[in-house]
């Protein structure tokens, strides 16, 4: 108690300053989470050694010995855990990306038919919105899977809408053109295309800074996209040569397929996500005031680049946040294909689980796997969001 | 939903404080009051339940006999259906007690995976099944097929390595509810299930029209199927173990459920001593000496149960072939009770 009045007026101790208080609590929280990972660690290890249950990641390197019914890369059972595992995030990453990209095609449709002023259009916009919304995504995949099951014939009565077009309950069969070295350069000038578009975007914008002339950089751009692969492939040799998909035994062979498995969860996923995708792009677009529209119009502006100047840049900042979320919600739900049988990440690393019985190392292999994709979807999606937003002056 | 499932299972794995000390899985069942059992829960003959919600089928009957063994009242189960994929997770976990899934004994599943499997309670063998209208006669003519598989089992790899050493082409369709599997082959999505021959059997049977389907002749693998108990508790291990195999033993001893109050009036020691007349086996599993008593007085031996539940007169039909007695040409031979 004495001690107490002898310290000096005006000077804290030291267990009084916030700084240092805030300092030891932070080292208090650090400790315990430590504490309790260690814990978790230690309580794993300590009972799988017990139970005499295999630990570690030495099994992605042995023979998986499983196939897998679709894949992006030559696979086959002799291959290892990893590559298998690689088999299924490429699946994955496959209807996600085909899965995100028509979403969002679809969902600008539909919401931009809700706000249409069609009594028809409109309405039916809004069932499809809220029956695709309300209905879980899983019974949907079922539907669809069912469906296609149930009406497609098999193989040997396919149907064949056109010729070397085939459709039966192995899938949607195309032909594709013979491998060629002209189509690995039309790939090429696809890309050239799309740089010299860029280029001349920034070209015609500059040019219409200074002079206030317009260009037609949409026709343009178009003419370069389909002009400049279609010469490459003319100056490669404009090999014809087709893959046709021929009934041999049970199966078609030769030719692209396209799983009732793979076009189930695609449509399943594209159908449900769209209908939320639609209700962002309807908010987006209602967000913007209708004066802004009035007032394009009034300078003269056309119906269309009132749209692409106006009304767009300033709802897609409304839009951009939420269809994100959506992104990631599309890419966390093809995670349903094992109820289908698509043989996606999941599936394939419930198989590897179930065949090594290191379900620890496979759950976490599962989580870094989604957590990368989810992180990079996020990382491009807030790139582009910071590109699109308000310049504040 | 199935990964959420996985996940806890896993979740459970990492927080579970030791739930396979040697002795404290029949405290931990003692004390709750019944046994946990997973099963199929949706394959007929061997686990699922009848239109009244009655569990039935010979990896049922285990169950009910674990249950009679240690409790003297085969009704207290409770039953959880696991997919193929859930069901090592959900007893390494502690969520089940005992195993009873027509599950194949690997030396994997035995050493990597944590298990230890008991006497088997059925013999089994993978085949495939087709539509009689393919006009398939035998396996080596499905190249090109593609076949519907569960996943995680021993089936798909058999199958991989069946198709690899005939150098057949195939394509997997891989699904994971039994169920699901069954519904996705009978709609014609793929030309081949294959699973163990009982199982197509049980599939068969509930196919909408049976008589469409044919089980090719080739079987392509050995598939002993017993029940499993986690690693580390040989006390629980011997009670399960034990249970199976008095339903063998009463068989080979002519005692069943109808018989059972007059055996014990018999004078042979062996049958005696099986029955608690003569005390000491039941002290030395930890049990009631009335345990093997009420096993088969509540389920029956062995010939009932698989009579019952997969026999000759049931909608799947199967011959005892390997799972008669060994004094019949079977398989099936259990040590001396005492």
């Amino acid at each position: 108690m004495t001690q107490a009045s002898d310290a000096p007026a005006g000077a804290t101790r030291f267990w009084n300053d916030p700084a240092n208080r805030a300092l030891a609590f932070q080292a208090a929280v650090l400790a315990v989470v430590f504490a309790v990972g260690w814990y978790l660690f230690h309580n794993v290890q300590a009972n799988l050694a017990r139970q005499n249950i295999a630990t570690g990641f030495g099994f992605l390197g042995r023979e998986a010995g499983f196939e897998i019914g679709e894949s992006p890369i030559p696979y086959s059972a002799a291959d290892t855990y990893l590559k298998a595992l690689w088999v299924g995030v490429l699946n994955t990453l496959r209807v996600s990306f085909i899965g995100i990209v028509l979403t969002v095609i679809l969902g600008a449709f539909v919401g931009i038919a809700r706000l249409s002023t069609n009594w028809l259009v409109s309405k039916l916009a809004g069932a499809y919105i809220e029956v695709l919304q309300d209905v879980p995504v899983l019974l949907q995949l079922f539907f669809w899977y069912a469906l296609f099951n149930e009406i497609l014939p098999s193989p040997r009565q396919a149907l064949s809408p056109l010729p070397g077009v085939y459709l039966c309950n192995r899938g949607l069969l195309l032909p594709v053109p013979e491998g060629h070295p002209a189509y690995g350069w039309a790939a090429g000038a696809f890309v050239a295309a799309c740089v010299l578009i860029w280029a001349v975007r920034r070209w015609a914008h500059r040019r219409q800074e200074a002079t206030g002339k317009l260009f037609p950089t949409f026709r343009v751009g178009l003419a370069l996209l389909v002009g400049l692969p279609v010469l490459a492939w003319w100056l490669g040799g404009a090999p014809t040569a087709l893959s046709v998909p021929h009934l041999k035994g049970f199966n078609f062979r030769g030719g692209l397929g396209l799983s009732p498995e793979f076009a189930a969860l695609l449509l399943g996923l594209v159908l449900y996500t769209s209908a939320f995708v639609a209700e962002i792009v309807r908010a987006g677009i209602q967000s913007v005031s209708h004066g802004q529209t009035e007032a394009a119009m009034s300078l003269g502006l056309t119906p269309g680049q009132t749209l692409n100047l106006v009304i767009l840049p300033q709802a897609l900042r409304v839009i951009v946040p939420p269809l994100t979320s959506q992104m990631l919600n599309l890419t966390k739900n093809s995670s349903l294909a094992v109820a289908i049988g698509f043989p996606d990440f999941v599936s394939v690393a419930n198989t590897t689980i179930n065949q090594t019985g290191q379900a620890i190392e496979g759950v976490l292999l599962i989580m870094v796997v989604y957590l990368m994709f989810s992180l990079s979807t996020s990382a491009f999606m807030n790139w582009y969001n910071k590109r699109i937003a308000l310049v504040e002056r | 939903m199935i990964l959420r499932r996985i996940a806890t299972l896993t979740l459970a794995a990492v927080l579970a404080a030791g739930p396979a000390l040697a002795g404290k899985t029949l405290d931990a069942v003692r004390a709750r009051g019944y046994v946990i059992v997973g099963v199929n829960g949706s394959l007929f003959g061997f686990g699922k339940p009848d239109e009244k919600g009655v569990w039935k089928g010979l990896d049922v009957d285990t169950g009910r006999a674990i249950a009679a063994a240690v409790f003297g009242d085969a009704s207290k189960v409770k039953w959880v259906p696991l997919t193929a994929v859930q069901r090592f997770t959900a007893l390494q976990s502690g969520e089940i007690d005992v195993l009873c899934r027509n599950t194949t004994r690997t030396l994997s599943r035995d050493t990597a995976l944590g298990l230890d499997f008991v006497h088997v309670n059925y013999y089994d063998g993978q085949g495939f099944m087709v539509p009689k209208k393919l006009g398939v006669k035998s396996a080596k003519e499905l190249d090109g097929a593609t076949v519907c598989v569960l996943p995680g089992t021993t089936t798909e790899m058999n199958a991989a390595d069946f198709f690899r050493k005939n150098n057949m082409a195939w394509k997997p369709v891989v699904i994971e509810s039994t169920a699901e599997l069954a519904k996705t082959f009978f709609s014609g999505r793929c030309d081949v299930l294959t699973s163990d021959a009982s199982q197509l059997a049980g599939t068969r049977a509930v196919a909408p029209n049976p008589d469409g389907y044919v089980i090719l002749p080739e079987i392509i693998s050995k598939e002993p199927l017993a029940p499993a108990v986690r690693h580390g508790d040989e006390q629980w291990r011997d009670i399960v173990d034990y249970a199976v195999m008095a339903m063998i033993a009463a068989e080979e001893m002519g005692i069943t459920s109808k018989n059972v109050d007059q055996m014990l009036k018999s004078k042979d020691p062996k049958v005696q001593r099986f029955l608690g007349v003569t005390p000491g086996n039941g002290k030395a599993l930890g049990l009631d000496e009335r345990w093997a008593y009420n096993v088969v007085k509540q389920v029956g031996n062995y010939a009932e149960v698989f009579e019952r539940n997969v026999g000759p007169n049931t909608p799947l039909g199967l011959e005892r072939g390997l799972n008669a007695l060994w004094t019949d040409g079977g398989l099936m031979y259990v040590p001396p009770f005492k």
